[in-house]
């Protein structure tokens, strides 16, 4: 068992903890995610690691409540403890060689984003970030990419908060205006993240995304998170959760890859549903 | 006295009933027949069928004592040489193993040794009541990566030595592929998590949730204080065919298909995890896992089930008890057939339609046998113009699986061959001294019992080497 060593909701629908895991905590590099299961019967969910506190053994995650099995760890509380939590998975972020850095995240995703950024910072690189929500209500972590950024745009869908319209408008502009980067981050939904590849393509900046398929295990025994990559016009499968969760965004074939993401989407409405009426009952 | 010619029938659930429940298939000898059965063993001077047991079980003295009703001193027997008695029983490819030596099977069917040996380890599992003891630490430290038949085996014969051992599996439950991929239907989870009891009662750690090259590596646990290192990590990496729409909504590999249904209990009535159920389903290849795919898909339900293989029934390396249970219960074997493409649906009319994008069918080409391939086995070729198209919902690839590349990337100096698999002498060593390794991941998909006895192997080599360091 995991105990649960914080827990603060960020805005409505975003909760952050803090999860006791000392070997995870020490091995965790930015970029890598764990897979958790809230209870015995529970499903197992990658969420990223967020940072982590390496004398205290902990942690943090930071996740939207979307489903069923977010919704019960939702409902959890500081001090309680959740059943698994196996982790550090994936590659860590790539961060050698690059020297000015465009991070790019959209709505959970700048949970993801986060600690790429921070990293970054810390390395001594020119952080730019760009975060994009739906409204004002949902802006989460703005402290904290303020800190580790050179410069930090906000953009909301309804202009409630900061600029108005999505995230590839300054992305645009800047690239536009002559402004190079080594490498755009970009984390978020796909349909946003293939949105920036586009963006980025007249101007030759190589885009990283996160993928962030269905998984299990984590460990390259399903296969259920593969990708399809194409490369020199060939149609290459990779599975996200070893040889990812970063590919090179010109390369993703993204139309799949949201297919996929909706395998299970009438399904997981019920769950959800029938998870939230039983808990509010309980 | 004469010898009935036939092995005693193994009492099975009906077909009808049993396509659509989880419960195990066959029930087990009852005490009548096994006394009947055991009888039908000559009890030969020359014991062939214990040079057919890849770990030697004294085969005649067991059942021996089962035809005297000494059904616990049968066991001790059996547990002498193997330590997973109830699951080999059951999950032993007996007829191409100690059965197939079998004087008796010369003119007649032969002993029928594997459903013995189940009723022995059932009977122990049914009456024993002591507890298993640990015994005194001899305060040497061995870790065990793995937790599926090579490594639980590797660290109990270590245990029972005083051994101090740690076992960390990657995912949350022990057991690799007795829990995630054999079905519950073939092998109740109840058998394997005792196992693993008795092996934390003899006081081996059992750490879940760590998966070694990533929480930990290699180099860390000798940091730790280990002294040596048993790498029994299976061979868990599934194959794809490289067709066209293998990432269509409904394609699933094996292990993802299994794993949903028996680790993640999809089987289970209001799951958590989902899992594509009903509708037509094809199973690509012809193994055990392909059987046990097929065998799954119809219990959650579906309506149709085919297995596609690419050669005849002869070729099909599945167990034939499988087989016959697969057929009874009616899968529709598609032999000499090869899937080219997977078909997808499309509504041109409306890009939103939820069906968009799953799996709507299947091409194959009908193949016939060539001239033999390196293995000896017809190689198939495809019969040119021959392609046909099944209505499909669900595709299960089963086409084998390939040692995970984790370990070997994160492990410095570990030789590996060109299939991955890790590379060991005949005592188990790898090339890293105090690093060994058995089961799978060194084979390549096998067999229960080989990796069970490549665990005996290692830990045999490992007291060796441990003891001898300590005089
Ligand atoms: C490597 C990786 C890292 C991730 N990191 C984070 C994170 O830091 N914070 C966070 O909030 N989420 C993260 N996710 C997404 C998170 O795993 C899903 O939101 C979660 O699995 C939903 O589980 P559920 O049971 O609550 O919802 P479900 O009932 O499973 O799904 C509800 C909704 O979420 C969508 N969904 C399901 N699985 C995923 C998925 N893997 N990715 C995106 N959408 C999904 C479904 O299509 C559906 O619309 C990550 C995913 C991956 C693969
Ligand atoms: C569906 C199916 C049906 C089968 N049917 C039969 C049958 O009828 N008869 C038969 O004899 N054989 C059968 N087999 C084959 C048999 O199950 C295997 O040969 C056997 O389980 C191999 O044992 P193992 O200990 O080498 O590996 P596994 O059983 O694969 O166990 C390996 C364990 O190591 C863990 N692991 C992997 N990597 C790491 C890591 N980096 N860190 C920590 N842990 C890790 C895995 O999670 C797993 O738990 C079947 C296999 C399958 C898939
Ligand atoms: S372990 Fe397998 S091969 Fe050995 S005697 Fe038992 S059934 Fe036969
Ligand atoms: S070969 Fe057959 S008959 Fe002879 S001892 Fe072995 S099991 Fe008995
Ligand atoms: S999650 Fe199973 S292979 Fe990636």
């Amino acid at each position: 068992m995991y105990r649960i060593a914080s827990r603060k909701e960020l805005n409505p629908s975003m909760i952050q903890m803090e999860i006791e895991a000392p070997l995870v905590a020490r091995k965790a590099k930015p970029g890598q995610f764990i897979i958790l299961r809230v209870d015995e019967e529970g499903e197992r969910i990658p969420l990223t690691i967020a940072g982590t506190d390496a004398d205290r053994g902990t942690v943090k995650i930071i996740f939207q409540v979307v489903g069923a099995t977010t919704e019960l760890l939702r409902r959890k509380k500081e001090g309680e403890s959740i059943q698994d939590f196996v982790g550090p998975l994936g590659v860590a972020t790539r961060t050698e060689g690059i020297r000015r850095v465009c991070v790019v995240g959209g709505g959970a995703g700048c949970a993801i984003a986060l600690p790429v950024a921070e990293e970054f910072h810390r390395l001594g690189a020119e952080v730019t970030s760009i975060i994009g929500f739906r409204n004002r209500d949902l802006v989460i972590l703005e402290e904290e990419f303020t800190a580790c950024s050179d410069r930090m745009i906000i953009m909301t869908d309804d202009g409630s908060r900061g600029r108005h319209g999505n995230v590839t408008i300054p992305l645009k502009e800047m690239l536009e205006a002559g402004e190079t980067f080594d490498m755009i981050i970009t984390i978020g939904p796909l349909i946003m993240m293939k949105f920036v590849v586009a963006a980025a393509k007249p101007f030759g900046v190589p885009v990283t995304v996160s993928m962030n398929p269905i998984m299990i295990d984590g460990t390259g025994m399903c296969g259920g998170c593969r990708i399809t990559l194409v490369q020199d016009g060939k149609r290459v499968t990779k599975f996200a959760c070893v040889d990812g969760p970063d590919f090179n965004g010109y390369e993703i074939d993204f139309d799949e890859a949201m297919s996929r993401g909706r395998m299970y989407a009438e399904y997981e409405r019920h769950a959800y549903e029938k998870a939230c009426n039983l808990l509010n009952r309980a | 006295m004469a010898i009935n010619p036939k092995k005693h029938e193994m009492p099975t659930q009906a077909p009808e009933v049993r396509a659509r429940n989880f419960q195990e298939v066959a029930l087990g000898y009852p005490m009548e027949i096994a006394l009947e059965e055991a009888k039908r063993c000559l009890n030969c001077k020359n014991r062939p069928c214990v040079a057919g047991c890849p770990v030697n079980i004294a085969i005649p003295d067991f059942i021996g004592q089962i035809r005297e009703g000494n059904f616990e001193e049968a066991y001790q027997i059996i547990s002498r040489s193997s330590s997973l008695p109830a699951v080999c029983g059951r999950v032993c490819p007996q007829e191409t193993q100690c059965e197939s030596k079998c004087t008796l099977g010369i003119k007649f069917e032969p002993v029928g040794i594997g459903r013995l040996e189940r009723f022995a380890a059932d009977w122990h599992n049914a009456h024993a009541q002591e507890k298993a003891k640990a015994p005194a630490s001899n305060g040497h430290r061995v870790a065990v990566v793995g937790a599926g038949p090579s490594g639980l085996t590797c660290a109990g014969d270590l245990a029972k030595k005083g051994y101090q051992v740690t076992v960390y599996e990657a995912l949350h439950t022990a057991g690799g592929v007795l829990v995630y991929g054999i079905p519950e239907f073939r092998l109740p989870k109840s058998i394997v998590s005792r196992e693993v009891e008795t092996l934390k009662e003899l006081g081996v750690q059992v750490e879940t949730n760590v998966v070694i090259g990533k929480t930990l590596t290699v180099d860390e646990l000798f940091g730790m204080g280990f002294e040596a290192v048993f790498i029994g990590s299976g061979a868990g990496l599934p194959n794809f065919m490289n067709i066209p729409g293998e990432a269509l909504k409904g394609v699933y590999s094996a292990n993802e298909f299994l794993t949903r249904s028996n680790l993640m209990k999809a089987y289970q009535e209001e799951p958590h995890t989902p899992i594509m159920k009903g509708g037509k389903v094809a199973v690509v290849g012809g193994g055990n896992v392909a059987m046990d795919a097929a065998r799954t898909a119809l219990r959650l339900g579906a309506e149709k089930v085919y297995i596609i293989y690419r050669r005849s029934m002869e070729e099909l390396p599945a167990r034939r008890e499988e087989v016959e249970h697969a057929e009874e219960e009616g899968i529709d074997f598609r032999l000499l057939c090869n899937p080219v493409e997977i078909l997808g649906f499309e509504n041109p009319e409306d890009p939103r339609d939820p069906k968009n994008g799953f799996v709507s069918g299947i091409r194959c080409v009908r193949m016939e046998l060539g001239e033999p391939d390196a293995s000896g086995r017809r190689r198939p070729v495809e019969i040119p113009g021959s392609e046909f198209e099944l209505e499909v919902n669900t595709v299960v690839m089963a086409i084998g699986t390939s040692p995970n590349p984790l370990i070997k990337n994160t492990t410095e100096g570990l030789e590996v061959n060109r299939r991955g698999g890790i590379i060991v002498n005949e005592e188990g060593r790898t090339s890293r001294e105090h690093v060994y390794a058995g089961g799978d991941t060194v084979t390549g998909a096998a067999t229960v019992i080989s990796a069970m006895g490549a665990g005996k192997l290692a830990a045999k080599a490992i007291h060796e080497a441990l003891s001898g360091a300590m005089t």
